[in-house]
């Protein structure tokens, strides 16, 4: 690793004082100049330069090296969310390359800094990040890698059961501090039920008040308080069920409620944090993209760039901005929709009259020079994510002129074909790949399930299924971290059922009670 | 970096993968289908992480580009995009080499370690050219470079004339050759194939007899620095062929098999002198043979040529429908406690790695 060159951080001066007059505002940056194999070690650690030791990262890199050196893909930037920000930039690329890179972190860091759904993301990560890998180190220091790995492995099968959308959730866990005996998270202590106790101590069910003594029987006859003690004992009976509320924070849950050593829950909160810290990324990556491009494009065209290198810059920017029939490219969508947004604003396409308005000679020359383009797109990239971002302004318009369209598996022809060009159709589809970033929804519902201390987990189906193979093996993991039978409610081929694994084997149960759309 | 011991870890898992389903990739072909120069392909069904997911085609999603509705989507067309900071889906295909290969079949089948026959050198010799040298016999005198040192030494000490260019050479300026001897590596092991093709054997025989020579191979290699491969398909007549021949004929017709062995025989004979090389025939059949008399003369022939100068002598009997099986019995039969001769038979896919077991768990 290396700092710049005198060239490029003279060019690194320029283009931050570029992107500052353009009003970006961002965290310090850093860059470093790596090798490719560094880039490659880099972007397998998911842009740290060190995390906890386990395979998977081992996987990525060998996956990323050999795309390399195949010349399949190349890493051009990497760019991490920290304060300050530390960009990579690989070495030997060209120069003009690496100035586009440079216009394109900004726009990254920028977003990183200014975005709402990041606010809450660990911002000194970097150091964080070391720390959990010598944490994770020192427990396989003791209980050995086979073990450790094992969990690890477990735990992160079950990664994507966090809640992404309560982004002020508490996302770091003191677990020392909350262990299994804390009486906070006792379930037989619980505020509900620590309550009806009292009462029950105090009060007689049903019994009024009485201050004459001898008003007693007939204020309180027995018969009626007979009937009032059976009501409560039924009421009792049916146990208040746990949680209270579907918790879509699965790993939370277990670090909590599952019988876990200690260490065990400091792995899973270590999951669960990094899960935490990725999350806005995977939730804002059109809008990211999008906007970095935004910015690399006009920094780069307006201020920077020489007359010189203005083909190879159109050529890396086409590159980058390529469209693929099988999936939306984010960098496309994300800077055509802020330009859209933009010239929109700046023309006041927008409001009651431009919905109402059905001329269309009108509408193509609708010009109210109100020049609000640039404050909104600031605006968007402060309160949005993909979702509303999409849902808002995405318009036909934009489909049209893009050539979106939804495709769908035929299974006649065993391919993907293109299936509607429908503006309906392809919003809704683009909103459900968006949200929850295209995972499954799946809440635990009842962990005394059949009052037997098994985990029920609800799927809210929304109209596609779970890969059954996939959905098999992660409950084998759910079962060995629960260590009761694990239940999931769920829709196969078209069917409800009640999917549950008892460590030995599958059972399948048609379910005629799921919770089916429209829960929160 | 830690990414070199998260490698290395993954490599490991590849391994002990490999190794957990190691008799499911010796009985299918798949992984032969994909084997390069000095790697094969191993498709590695679930190093994946599971998660709760959506199947990808359930779900289908939204795309860019050209088409009307009903057209194919063509999956191939990606863009050069920039790598994010989530990680593509892909399957997993590693590559091992055979070398890593062969050590996971060692050690899975325990075979022993191949002694070489004999002490022979594992290297050649090899004499090569490629110096001067002021002294050496007259036979490798250097007629060019001794006649230029003779002019640079007339040019030098002024005696040159150019109307007149007589050139004398004296002692001193003589340049003789030099050799040196360099070691090969010399290819000094061979596994010649036999095969037959006559119309009993089916596909899934061939099929059996492609994976074990496959596994046969990787062994060897493993233990020989070269190794040599020849095939012979044979029904009622014998020829060579080359690999790809070998696993596609299909003739039909009688069966011959002493006309195999002939030319196994001559073959031997002329290209590998038998004192430096160590030599695997292997033959496979369905067990059927023309008449009693041939058989006799295969007898004969293993007993006077074969067996006294091969390392090993492997027959491999795939059972086939229409074979009897016979020549088993009658090899069997005809040389009982041979050492080098390795009988084994083959009734399916899954009895293969049992069978490569018997072949080479003899050490020879």
């Amino acid at each position: 690793m290396a700092n710049l060159t005198a060239e490029l951080e003279k060019e690194r001066v320029r283009i931050e004082k570029a992107a500052r007059q353009c009003g970006l505002d961002f965290f310090e940056t850093i860059f470093e100049i790596v090798t490719y194999d560094q880039l490659n070690q880099i972007a397998s650690y998911g842009g740290f330069p060190v995390r906890y030791p386990h395979w998977r990262f081992g996987m990525e890199y060998e996956h990323l090296s050999k795309s390399y050196e195949y010349g399949l893909s190349k890493i051009y930037e990497l760019v991490i969310n920290n304060d300050p920000c530390y960009a990579y930039l690989m070495e030997g690329n060209e120069f003009v390359d690496q100035k586009l890179v440079m216009a394109h972190v900004f726009g990254h860091c920028d977003f990183f800094k200014n975005n709402q759904w990041f606010s809450p993301t660990h911002r000194k990560m970097m150091d964080e990040m070391a720390n959990h890998a010598t944490r994770i180190r020192r427990y396989i220091d003791r209980f050995g890698q086979e073990v450790v790995e094992e969990f690890i492995d477990k735990c992160l099968s079950l990664e994507n059961l966090i809640d992404r959308y309560s982004a002020y959730n508490h996302i770091k866990i003191q677990v020392p501090e909350i262990g299994l005996e804390d009486p906070k998270f006792d379930v037989e202590n619980s505020p509900q039920k620590s309550l009806s106790q009292t009462q029950l101590k105090e009060f007689i069910p049903g019994r009024l008040p009485v201050h004459r003594e001898y008003m007693e029987s007939f204020i309180n006859p027995p018969s009626l308080l007979k009937k009032a003690e059976e009501l409560q004992r039924s009421t009792q009976q049916t146990t208040p069920v746990f949680p209270a509320k579907p918790e879509k924070d699965i790993l939370q849950f277990l670090i909590y409620h599952a019988p876990l050593a200690p260490w065990q829950q400091d792995v899973m909160s270590i999951i669960r944090e990094e899960a935490y810290y990725f999350a806005p990324q995977g939730m804002t990556k059109i809008m990211n993209e999008g906007w970095a491009s935004y910015w690399h494009s006009k920094i780069m065209t307006e201020r920077i760039m020489s007359d010189a290198e203005i083909v190879d810059f159109a050529d890396r920017h086409s590159g980058t901005m390529a469209m693929s029939p099988t999936s939306f490219n984010p960098y496309k969508v994300g800077i055509e929709l802020f330009r859209d947004i933009e010239d929109r604003w700046n023309k006041g396409r927008f409001g009651k009259e431009w919905e109402e308005c059905d001329n269309l000679t009108t509408k193509q020359t609708w010009d109210q020079k109100l020049g609000r383009g640039r404050e909104k797109i600031f605006e968007v990239r402060r309160n949005y994510n993909d979702v509303t971002f999409i849902d808002e302004f995405l318009t036909e318009d934009f489909c049209v002129k893009n050539k979106m369209f939804v495709y769908k598996f035929n299974k006649r022809t065993q391919q993907f074909e293109v299936d509607t060009r429908d503006f309906p159709e392809i919003k809704k589809k683009f909103l459900f790949q968006l949200t929850n970033f295209g995972q499954p929804i799946i809440s635990v519902a009842d962990a005394n399930f059949n009052n037997r201390g098994e985990l029920l987990l609800t799927h809210l189906f929304e109209g596609v299924e779970m890969q059954p193979d996939y959905m098999n093996e992660t409950m084998k993991n759910l079962f060995s971290i629960w260590t009761r039978p694990v239940h999931m409610a769920t829709v196969l081929d078209g069917e409800k059922k009640l999917v549950g694994f008892d460590g030995k084997e599958f059972h399948q149960n048609p379910a005629s009670e799921l919770p089916v759309g429209g829960q929160s | 970096m830690g990414i070199r011991e998260d490698h290395n870890r993954f490599r490991d898992i590849v391994r002990g993968r490999i190794r957990q389903n190691f008799k499911k990739y010796i009985s299918h072909g798949e992984m032969i289908g994909k084997r390069e120069k000095d790697f094969v392909k191993i498709p590695i069904p679930s190093i994946d992480t599971p998660r709760f997911k959506y199947g990808p085609k359930q779900m289908g999603g939204v795309g860019q580009g050209q088409g009307q509705p009903g057209d194919g989507v063509d999956s191939d067309g990606e863009g050069a995009g920039k790598a994010g900071n989530s990680s593509g889906e892909h399957l997993l295909e590693v590559d091992i080499t055979f070398e890593e290969l062969a050590d996971i079949l060692g050690e899975e089948l325990q075979l022993p370690r191949i002694n070489p026959k004999g002490n022979r050198a594992v290297d050649s010799l090899v004499t090569k050219y490629t110096g001067r040298a002021p002294v050496g016999p007259e036979s490798l005198r250097h007629f060019k470079a001794s006649y230029k040192e003779a002019l640079k030494r007339h040019i030098s000490s002024g005696t040159y004339q150019a109307e007149n260019p007589i050139i004398v050479p004296i002692r001193r300026d003589f340049r003789y050759r030099t050799f040196r001897r360099t070691t090969k590596p010399h290819a000094n092991a061979v596994v010649i194939y036999m095969m037959d093709v006559s119309g009993s054997m089916g596909d899934e025989q061939k099929e059996i007899v492609r994976l074990e020579s496959f596994w046969i191979n990787t062994w060897l290699k493993r233990n020989y620095k070269g190794l040599d491969t020849r095939f012979i398909i044979h029904d009622a007549a014998a020829k060579e062929v080359d690999e790809k021949t070998f696993f596609s004929t299909s003739e039909s017709g009688g069966t011959l098999i002493s006309s195999a062995y002939k030319l196994c025989k001559k073959i031997i004979e002329q290209d590998y002198p038998l004192s430096d090389w160590n030599i695997y025939p292997f033959h496979f059949s369905d067990g059927d043979n023309w008449s009693g008399e041939d058989t006799r003369l295969c007898i004969k022939m293993l007993q006077e040529f074969f067996l006294p100068n091969v390392n090993m002598f492997g027959y491999g009997q795939v059972e086939s429908k229409y074979g009897s099986g016979q020549f088993l019995k009658d090899l069997e039969k005809g040389l009982p406690d041979e050492q080098k001769l390795t009988l084994s038979k083959i009734e399916s896919r899954d009895k293969i790695m049992q069978s490569i077991k018997e072949f080479l768990g003899k050490g020879r």
